[in-house]
């Protein structure tokens, strides 16, 4: 008999694919997109490595958004029904926002609905419920949720929504400070915004920079820095 | 499908002679292209225009000329847009866009004269070398038919003849024969939203059109095909503005073409 | 005589030189471009996406469709007329097949996972690129993935077990071919795509498994490395 040894066969930030064996024995424990295959821990999904005491996961680097209860999205009107509209939320499946979720006011029967979302209204809204068939319903009955008017919307990699946002929102608050645009950002990664054109693609380049270098540290100093360039570069 | 809110922003920064981009009106993208992207090709090219990517390949065959031009080869033209390069694209027989593009391609290239098609007879009433090219969409982000007509150009000036024995042809084997071009005409697409004139639309301002001229010029300056497009109608200052912004851009396209 | 010497000079065990690339098609949800000597693929995954029509869906879980397609110019020969053929069709359906017992659709009910496949240029072993490339496609777009699948051919010409024949090989004429495209999930070391046509003893099929087996983990590893290129942390500057 052999004893076996437990070893861990990746760090800390590694990137990993689908496949890739990441610990043996028994000593460590399989956590989210990781499974156990006999003596071995194997990554299921491709992300990066993050070791918490014995617990490894894999954290999702691409991957279209998963709807969950609570999350503030933007999404756009596809179409107007009877009772309601459907809404595109940029995952797998479209949500259903209902009269009754979308406002107090009283709506009378068979009013024209398309006076409060029209199609291809972009619509903050927040997921209430998300069944095991992914049906999703939303609300727009809370402050802040409501439709945005004007504007553009860009769609940045939903698992960089996080860095996009920042720590209490410091990140999207500085490109917002640094270039004036008004901006919302969606946890299903659509973002909105509205400002001057040139300080739009400021704003763009900012947050397409900030996605592409999410788990670089330093970030936030790095797109301080780059704010001021780009400022400078195109007279804001 | 148009939407009234993303038109009036893009109109917004056209007032200021800018993109969403950041481009200027006249500006293209950066424009990037590579030969010999098929080995099983008699000539073939790719074209990016920004995120938008187009392959051209051509297949030369042997076929046998209409009875009323006994002398003449055959060019022959098809497009297919790709599931894979957009969401929007679906699999099955070409759609109309597909069916558009391929024809203004052919048109350019035919008009032109840039292949001489007597060239192509190889024995007159029986005999003549068909050239077949192939556009394929790999990413659509607007202005496919400039990306496609440039990569059609490429391929073509990069084919060479298979070997023929006058009986059967050896596609393994290429020759050192080009296929002889002596024009290069030069596509592009001049876009008109509200009352602005623009070039090398990206997908978000390519659906939010007025209209479109696609203009193919020779190196001399003259025009060889058009193709209005959109469904607003266009002012002969319109059409001559466009004419003149097509001929600009086309002496720029056609120095990667040399 | 036999076999003695392979047309292109490789040893029996020895693959085509590889190229693999993860995220070459922008709109895709993820995509990839993997070349084995002059056959090159590309694929992109879309999805998962909603799917129509509704009869089409499968509540308990997702569904993976995958279309394989040769471009026009992309034969050995004469011009291949686009659009679904009888092979292509058949090479689809075994393409799902090879994919579907890595992918984990149980997250994504009535929903549809789309993959493309195109080829510029084919030299034999076209299927085997389009499973490579559909592989890391289906992992560059984030899909849970119990592991990666490669694939490759392998068989028997004249007298000689090989891996990888090429378009030349196939069509050698001077004693018996057979080719044996076939797809390996290397943590579990099953074959999740086996086709053949030719002649082959059954103990030579096993051989010539076998050794397809010895060598499918090197395109696993040049298939992680394109994919660890494209998410590499680049912390320059």
């Amino acid at each position: 008999m052999t004893t076996h040894k437990s070893a861990l066969l990746i760090k800390e930030k590694d990137v990993v694919v689908p496949g890739d064996e990441l610990a043996q024995g028994m000593d460590y424990l399989p956590g989210q997109w990781t499974y156990r295959k006999g003596d071995y821990i194997l990554a299921e999904r491709l992300g990066l490595i993050n070791i918490e005491g014995r617990a490894i996961k894999v954290i999702p680097l691409s991957g279209k958004y998963v709807p969950k209860v609570n999350d503030i999205i933007i999404g756009k009107v596809i179409d107007v029904t009877l009772n309601g509209w459907r809404i595109e939320t940029n995952s797998a499946y479209s949500a259903f926002l209902s009269i009754k979720d979308a406002t107090s006011e009283f709506i009378n029967r068979g009013a024209d609905l398309t006076k409060i979302f029209d199609l291809d209204d972009n619509v903050v809204a927040k997921i209430i419920n998300v069944t095991s068939q992914k049906l999703i319903d939303l609300t727009t009955k809370a402050p802040g949720l409501k439709k945005m008017i004007g504007g553009r919307v860009i769609i940045v990699n939903p698992n960089k929504v996080p860095r996009v946002i920042g720590k209490q929102g410091s990140m999207i608050s500085m490109i917002k400070d640094a270039t004036n645009c008004k901006i919302v950002v969606g946890q299903n990664g659509i973002v909105w915004m509205e400002g001057e054109p040139k300080n739009e693609v400021v704003a763009i380049k900012a947050i397409r920079k900030i996605e592409n270098e999410a788990h670089i540290s330093g970030l936030t100093d790095k797109i301080k820095m780059y704010l001021e360039e780009q400022k400078k570069q195109y007279a804001l | 499908m148009q939407n009234t809110t993303i038109k009036q922003h893009l109109m917004k920064a056209f007032q200021q002679n800018m993109r969403l981009d950041g481009r200027g009106l006249e500006e293209f993208r950066k424009i990037e292209v590579e030969l010999d992207i098929s080995k099983t090709a008699e000539g073939s090219a790719r074209v990016k225009i920004g995120d938008t990517e187009v392959l051209a390949g051509v297949k030369m065959i042997i076929s046998n000329p209409f009875p009323d031009t006994p002398e003449d080869g055959a060019i022959m033209i098809n497009a297919e847009f790709l599931p894979m390069a957009s969401a929007r694209f679906e699999s099955g027989p070409p759609g109309i866009e597909s069916i558009e593009l391929a024809r203004i391609v052919d048109r350019g290239l035919r008009e032109s004269k840039a292949i001489d098609v007597k060239k192509l007879c190889i024995k007159k009433g029986e005999k003549v070398w068909a050239v077949s090219v192939d556009i394929i969409t790999m990413n659509d982000d607007g202005n496919l038919l400039d990306a496609a007509a440039l990569a059609t150009i490429l391929a073509v000036k990069h084919t060479r003849y298979p070997s023929f024995d006058g009986i059967e042809v050896d596609y393994k084997e290429l020759t050192d024969t080009p296929l002889e071009i002596t024009k290069i005409p030069i596509t592009v697409t001049v876009c008109k939203t509200g009352s602005y004139i623009f070039v090398d639309p990206v997908s978000e301002e390519e659906s939010n059109i007025d209209a479109r001229l696609t203009v193919t010029t020779m190196q001399d300056g003259n025009i060889c095909a058009l193709q209005k497009g959109g469904s607003m109608p266009l002012s002969l200052k319109d059409i001559s503005t466009m004419v003149d912004l097509a001929a600009k851009k086309a002496e720029e396209l056609r120095e990667l073409v040399k | 005589m036999g076999y003695s010497q392979r047309l292109d000079g490789r040893k029996l065990d020895e693959l085509r030189p590889i190229e693999a690339k993860a995220g070459v098609i922008k709109n895709a949800d993820g995509s990839a471009f993997f070349r084995i000597g002059k056959t090159s693929a590309y694929a992109a995954v879309y999805g998962p996406r909603e799917l129509y029509p509704k009869f089409m869906q499968d509540p308990s879980k997702g569904i993976l469709r995958c279309n394989y397609s040769m471009m026009p110019f992309s034969g050995i020969g004469e011009r291949v007329r686009p659009g679904p053929n009888r092979r292509a069709r058949e090479i689809s359906l075994v393409t799902e097949k090879a994919l579907a017992p890595v992918v984990e659709l149980g997250e994504f009910p009535n929903a549809v996972i789309d993959v493309f496949i195109e080829l510029p240029q084919t030299d034999a072993g076209s299927r085997c690129a389009g499973i490579c490339a559909a592989s890391m496609a289906l992992a560059d777009a984030g899909i849970p993935m119990k592991d990666l699948v490669a694939a490759v051919s392998v068989g028997k010409v004249h007298d000689k077990i090989l891996v990888d024949l090429d378009y030349n090989e196939e069509a050698y004429e001077d004693g018996p071919v057979a080719d044996i495209p076939i797809a390996l999930v290397p943590s579990t070391q099953e074959i999740s795509l086996l086709q053949m046509d030719g002649e082959i003893s059954k103990e030579e099929l096993m051989q010539a498994l076998e050794l397809g087996r010895t060598v499918i983990p090197q395109i696993i590893e040049i298939q992680k490395k394109a994919l660890k290129e494209k998410y590499a942390i680049k912390d320059d500057q």
